[in-house]
């Protein structure tokens, strides 16, 4: 008997809701299984001399100290030039660029360079980085490469962050009979800086995790400089980050113990990038309750 | 200068800064088409362009060399095909879970866990399914393929491995975009459904799900994208080797092939390998186009 008070139970209905449950836990138990398994293999080699040194056959050495170095250095020239340019788009698209062709232009490339994907960028850095500029294999030319990958993830949060700042300040500053410059630099940079911030961190941790887009064009050396002017020719000279090393490791070095403690030092970085956009989020939501 | 001669300067600076770096992503977009295309067509004018595409035999370092990438084309359709198939469904379902199904603790688990799989650089995917796939995949081939004769054993890094791979892969793209299309669906819908006497699952998946599908459809087109252009992860677990993409077959794809041979090809070989390139180019434009196409109906 079916009557209102009576539910009737679908068999279809549970079948689907164990489904669903079913994909949910799995993204979970995945995550999980992933975490433990790169802890367990990658703890043994992960120490403070793997960190620190370089590996070297002669010295008897293994470690990633000079990946290390070429990541930081990728990552700082890479930001050095998506940052201000990233941002500056933004800027022109929504203070003030007027609805038109160019800003849907402006907009489709935006849109086209986010979605191509990260080896045509090798290839493209390597061509024209590499070979028209001249600059070979080299941290500098994987930098510039990156730079371009970048700079849609920079644009497209400083945008909504910009969006995000009410228009009242905006007419309230120009009211006063201050400049657009003077409004960008004094009220509404400062109030977009948590959404450009995050933005940064995110383009950092995708430079941190690419590797197609440098094989071809920083190379993999694994040298560390040992002088300030040899840290600053480096970025002339090849230079493999530790996705790079994680991936020749497994490959054609066959050394798994040293991939797995790269993995894990990757892990742990994504880890902390994740966290920490969480709570430049939380800690600047304007419409959290006090 | 007086001063306000001097503001007005920087005030016309600071226009023109802001110009030129916007600007800067057509640049972007631009150099790289033409270096794709520029570097990319010359190899398909001296080999032919019909026995580069549909020319079946890669061999590139014989005597007599044929370019054939037709079997390199397919496996990337092939795969992308099989982990969006694999991934979507997954990815939707997870989705309907956060959106609809209201377990608030098991919630707080899955969204960041999605989150953190979508951080995970690709080599780490890859190295994950170089030590747990790839065995499983040989002990199953060697089940399998146990009497065949014909079958080239590949030690487990094959096509299935990829698509796995791929699914996990594309699964975040997939759950973040149909989250968000979810939640866009009005609750009047739903609970005009409810009222009706639908109950809730013959509500998310008659009414909910078929309001949600454009931006769904969005998702589904973003994982194409991802999947096609993903090359590190699987260039670890597919094998070395052109074949036709079955199953168990080591397969190499646009992507992967790029990554194993640009590093020592030369002359016509390294112009072949500028138009898989290409090819693949040509393939993520189109993806890119219908994604512009599908989020513009959406708005409107």
């Amino acid at each position: 008997m079916s009557s209102l008070t009576n539910k009737k139970r679908r068999p279809m209905d549970v079948l689907l809701y164990f489904l669903i449950y079913l994909c949910a836990i799995f993204s979970v138990l995945l995550l999980g299984a992933i975490i433990i398994y790169v802890f367990m293999k990658g703890k043994n080699s992960l120490s403070f001399a793997f960190l620190t040194s370089v590996t070297s056959v002669l010295r008897g050495t293994v470690g990633i100290a000079g990946n290390i170095v070429n990541t930081l250095l990728i990552i700082l020239v890479s930001m050095v030039f998506a940052t201000p340019i990233g941002v500056g788009a933004a800027i022109y698209l929504n203070e003030y660029a007027a609805k038109g062709r160019l800003v849907s232009l402006i907009e489709f490339a935006t849109e086209t360079l986010s979605g191509i994907p990260s080896i045509i960028f090798g290839l493209f850095g390597m061509m024209f980085f590499g070979q028209t500029l001249g600059l070979g294999y080299s941290l500098l030319t994987g930098s510039l490469t990156l730079f371009l990958m970048v700079l849609p993830l920079i644009t497209r949060n400083t945008q909504e962050a910009l969006k995000s700042v009410p228009d009242g300040y905006r007419q309230g500053a120009i009211g006063l009979g201050a400049g657009k410059w003077h409004v960008i630099r004094t009220i509404l940079l400062p109030s977009a800086m948590p959404g450009i911030i995050t933005g940064a961190i995110l383009a950092i941790g995708r430079i941190v995790g690419e590797s197609a887009a440098l094989i071809f064009t920083a190379g993999s050396a694994k040298g560390l400089p040992k002088t300030i002017s040899a840290l600053f020719s480096k970025l002339f000279h090849s230079g493999g980050t530790m996705t790079v090393q994680l991936y020749l490791s497994a490959t054609s070095e066959g050394d798994f113990d040293t991939a797995f403690a790269i993995a894990l030092v990757l892990l742990i970085i994504v880890f902390v990038i994740n966290q920490g956009t969480k709570r430049i989020a939380e800690k600047f939501d304007v419409t959290r309750k006090k | 200068m007086n001063s306000r001669a001097k503001i007005r300067l920087g005030e016309n600076v600071a226009h023109h800064i802001f110009t030129t770096s916007a600007l800067m992503q057509i640049f972007a977009v631009f150099s790289i088409t033409l270096y794709m295309v520029a570097k990319g067509a010359p190899a398909f004018i001296k080999v032919g362009v019909p026995e580069l595409l549909f020319g079946t035999q890669w061999q590139p370092t014989a005597e007599s060399p044929s370019y054939g990438i037709l079997f390199i084309i397919l496996s990337s359709i092939v795969g992308t095909g099989a982990s969006v198939l694999l991934g979507v469904p997954v990815g939707l379902l997870t989705a309907v879970f956060l959106t609809e199904v209201s377990d608030k603790r098991l919630s707080r688990l899955v969204k960041p866990a999605i989150e953190l799989l979508a951080a995970i650089p690709s080599v780490i995917y890859g190295l994950l399914g170089l030590m747990l796939l790839n065995p499983v995949m040989y002990r199953l081939e060697k089940l399998i393929f146990s009497n065949s004769t014909g079958h080239q054993f590949t030690g487990g890094s094959n096509l299935i491995s990829a698509v796995i791979v791929l699914a996990i892969m594309i699964l975040p793209t997939v759950v973040n975009v149909s989250v968000s299309s979810l939640e866009a669906v009005s609750p009047n819908l739903r609970a005009s459904s409810l009222a009706l006497g639908a109950s809730k699952i013959q509500t998310v998946f008659k009414v909910t799900i078929p309001a949600a599908k454009s931006g769904i459809l969005t998702g589904v087109v973003l994982g194409i994208g991802r999947a096609l252009g993903e090359a590190m992860a699987i260039n670890m677990v597919a094998g070395g080797s052109v074949n036709f993409p079955l199953p168990f077959n080591s397969v190499r794809f646009l992507t992967t092939q790029l990554v194993s041979e640009m590093g020592y090809a030369e002359g016509l070989h390294r112009q072949v390998l500028f138009s898989v390139g290409l090819v693949l180019y040509i393939f993520i434009m189109l993806v890119n186009l219908t994604l512009l196409r599908l989020r513009r109906k959406e708005t409107e």
